[in-house]
C-alpha cells in the first residue's frame, strides 16, 4: 500500500543537498574553466579567482571595499527600517493613516530605483548620503507595505483578549501587536536587507570610488574577469551570512514561534 | 440566585451593512444576569450569539439599545467584563504563568502579588506544574483552562464565555464543564455563557435564554431550578431531561418556523 510513504527529511540530508547544489555548480565551473571550454577572459578559473581574493586580502583592499559596502547597506537600510516600522504599524491600525499614505506608497514602489539615480546625483552629488538614499528608496516603500501586512495579520482574537483584560491602546501595541508580529517582521527585514544589497551595487556602480560594486565596475574596464568574479562571490557570501544571522536572530527574539518545516 | 442585577441588556439591536445588503444580526434582545448567577444562552449557529457577547464585551457596537453593567452603560472593552473566546486566544510568546498574569500586569499590580494570584488561579483550573509551559506545548483542553485562569485572575465583574468548549472533544468537554461548575460553586462568579450544546446549557445554567435566528432575538427563558451539585450523571435524571426536552422543543419549533418562511 504505502510504497511511497513520505519519509521525514533529516537536518543532515538537507545540509547535504544544499552543499551538493553548490558542489555541482563549482564542479561545472571547474570543468568549463580548467577544461578550456570557455575563454579565460570570460570565465576565470577558481584558482585565479581565489588567488585574486587572497591578493586583495593582502593589500587591504578586500576589507576596505567590504567595509564600505556593508556600512552603506546597513545605514541606508536601518533608516528605512526606523521609518517603515512605526509607519507600517500605524497604517495597519488606522484606516485614516492608511488612506492618506497608501496610494503614494503604492505609486512610489513601482518607480525603478535605477530611474531615480540621476535625480539623487543631481540633488545629493556623489556623497555617501546619495548611496544611503538609493538604498533607502529601494527598500522603504516595499518595507512599509510588508510591515503593514504583517501587522494586519496579527490574530484579532489576541488583540480582543488583551482589550478585555484591560489593556489600553498603547499597551496593546507594545504587549501584543509587536511581539505577535515580531517573527513576521524579522522575515520582512531579512528580505529587504537582501534587496538593499542589490541597490548598493547600483549605487556604487554609478558614482563611487570604493566598495564592491565599484570594484566590479572598474574591473570590467580592464577585463579583469577574475576580480569581477571575486566581487560577485564576496557579495553572495556576505548575503548568505547576513541571511543566516537574521535567521539566528529571529530564533533568538521569537523562540516560541513554530515554523512550517520545523522538526518535531 | 436572586442577587442584585449585575448585567442588563435592553432592546439591543445590531445591523451589519447598509441598504440592500443589510443583515439584521440582532433585534430587540433583552436579558438580565444577576450577581453570582450562571446564565446560559443557547441558539443555533449564526443566530448572533457571538455578536451579542462581543457587544456586551465592548468589542463590537450595537446599532440600537444599550448594555448596562451595575446600571451604567458600557461601550468600550474593559477589565470589568472578562471574556473567554470561541477560539484559542492565549499569547503564544508567553508562558502559562505570564499569560495568566497579563491582565494584572496591565493594571500594574506589583510583580510578587501578580505571581501569587496567577498561581492561585492556575491551580484552580488544574494546570499546576505547567506554569512555565508555552501555549503550543498544551493540548486544546489545557489551553482553554489557561484562558479561563487568565480571565478569572483578573477578577472581572462578569465573565463572558463564547462557546469556550466548542472546539474540544466530548470527553474533554465534560471534564471542563465539571471544572467550571466546581469553580462556580467555589467562587460564585457572575457568568454569561454561550453555547449551542443543550446538554451544556442544562448542566451549567441557573437560567437559560433560548435564541432564535434571523433576526437573532431571545425566544424564551427557562429557569433551571434544580438545587444541588451537578455533574455529567445529572443529565440522565428526569428533571434535567424535562428541561432538555423543553429547550429542544423550542429549537425544533424555531427551525420549523424558519423552514416554512416564518
Ligand atoms: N462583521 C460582520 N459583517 C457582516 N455580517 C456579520 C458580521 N459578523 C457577523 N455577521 C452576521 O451576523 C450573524 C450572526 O453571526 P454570529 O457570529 O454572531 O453568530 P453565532 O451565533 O455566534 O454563530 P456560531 O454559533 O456559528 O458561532 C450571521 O448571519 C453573520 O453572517
Ligand atoms: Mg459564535
Amino acid at each position: 500500500m504505502s510504497g511511497k510513504k513520505k519519509r521525514p527529511v533529516s537536518r543532515k540530508e538537507t545540509t547535504a543537498l544544499s552543499l551538493l547544489c553548490f558542489g555541482l555548480i563549482i564542479g561545472f565551473w571547474c570543468l568549463a574553466s580548467y577544461g578550456r571550454w570557455v575563454d579565460e577572459i570570460f570565465l576565470p578559473t577558481p584558482t585565479a579567482v581565489l588567488g585574486r581574493i587572497v591578493e586583495m586580502a593582502k593589500d587591504g583592499s578586500l576589507w576596505a571595499n567590504c567595509r564600505e559596502s556593508i556600512s552603506r547597506v546597513m545605514i541606508g537600510w536601518i533608516w528605512s527600517v526606523l521609518i517603515a516600522l512605526p509607519m507600517g504599524m500605524l497604517m495597519a491600525n488606522s484606516k485614516r493613516v492608511s488612506a492618506f499614505v497608501q496610494p503614494i506608497i503604492e505609486f512610489a514602489r513601482y518607480l525603478p530605483v535605477v530611474a531615480l539615480v540621476p535625480l539623487t546625483l543631481l540633488y545629493l552629488g556623489i556623497e555617501e548620503t546619495q548611496k544611503y538614499t538609493i538604498i533607502f528608496l529601494g527598500t522603504f516603500f516595499q518595507l512599509v507595505l510588508m510591515v503593514c501586512d504583517t501587522v494586519s495579520s496579527v490574530d484579532r482574537n489576541m488583540i480582543n483578549a488583551a482589550l478585555t483584560l484591560g489593556a489600553g491602546r498603547f499597551q496593546v501595541y507594545r504587549e501584543v501587536i509587536f511581539p505577535a508580529a515580531l517573527p513576521g517582521l524579522m522575515d520582512d527585514f531579512r528580505l529587504t536587507v537582501g534587496w538593499a544589497w542589490t541597490y548598493l551595487v547600483v549605487a556604487e556602480m554609478v558614482a563611487a570610488s570604493n566598495g564592491l560594486g565599484f570594484m566590479i565596475l572598474r574591473s570590467q574596464r580592464y577585463l579583469a574577469t577574475d576580480t569581477i568574479f571575486a566581487g560577485l562571490l564576496l557579495i553572495g557570501l556576505i548575503g548568505l551570512i547576513t541571511d543566516w544571522l537574521f535567521r539566528l536572530l529571529s530564533r533568538a527574539v521569537a523562540p516560541w514561534q513554530e515554523r512550517l518545516g520545523d522538526k518535531k | 440566585m436572586s442577587g442584585n442585577e449585575k448585567l442588563r441588556v435592553r432592546a439591543l439591536g445590531r445591523v451589519y451593512g447598509e441598504g440592500a445588503q443589510a443583515v439584521t444580526a440582532l433585534q430587540d434582545v433583552d436579558l438580565t444576569v444577576r450577581e453570582s448567577e450562571f446564565v446560559m444562552i443557547v441558539g443555533p449557529s449564526g443566530c448572533g450569539k457571538t455578536t451579542l457577547i462581543n457587544i456586551i464585551g465592548g468589542l463590537d457596537e450595537q446599532t440600537s439599545g444599550e448594555v448596562l453593567l451595575d446600571g451604567k452603560p458600557v461601550c468600550a472593552p474593559g477589565a470589568d467584563r472578562g471574556m473567554v473566546f470561541q477560539g484559542y486566544s492565549l499569547f503564544p510568546w508567553l508562558t502559562v504563568q505570564k499569560n495568566v498574569e497579563f491582565g494584572l500586569k496591565m493594571k500594574k499590580v506589583p510583580a510578587a502579588e501578580r505571581a501569587q494570584r496567577a498561581k492561585e488561579y492556575i491551580d484552580l483550573v488544574g494546570l499546576g506544574g505547567f506554569e512555565n509551559a508555552l501555549p503550543r506545548q498544551l493540548s486544546g483542553g489545557m489551553k482553554q483552562r489557561a484562558a479561563i485562569a487568565r480571565t478569572l485572575a483578573n477578577e472581572p465583574e462578569v465573565l463572558l464565555m463564547d462557546e469556550p468548549f466548542g472546539a474540544l472533544d466530548a470527553q474533554t468537554r465534560v471534564v471542563m464543564q465539571e471544572l467550571l461548575a466546581g469553580i462556580s460553586r467555589k467562587k460564585h462568579p457572575t457568568i454569561l455563557f454561550i453555547t449551542h450544546d443543550i446538554d451544556e446549557a442544562v448542566l451549567l445554567g441557573d437560567r437559560i435564554y433560548v435564541m432564535s435566528r434571523r433576526p437573532g432575538t431571545i425566544r424564551d427563558v427557562i429557569e433551571v431550578d434544580i438545587p444541588g451539585e451537578r455533574n455529567h450523571h445529572s443529565l440522565v435524571r428526569p428533571e434535567f431531561i424535562a428541561v432538555k426536552e423543553k429547550i429542544m422543543e423550542m429549537l425544533w419549533q424555531e427551525s420549523m418556523d424558519a423552514a416554512s418562511g416564518r
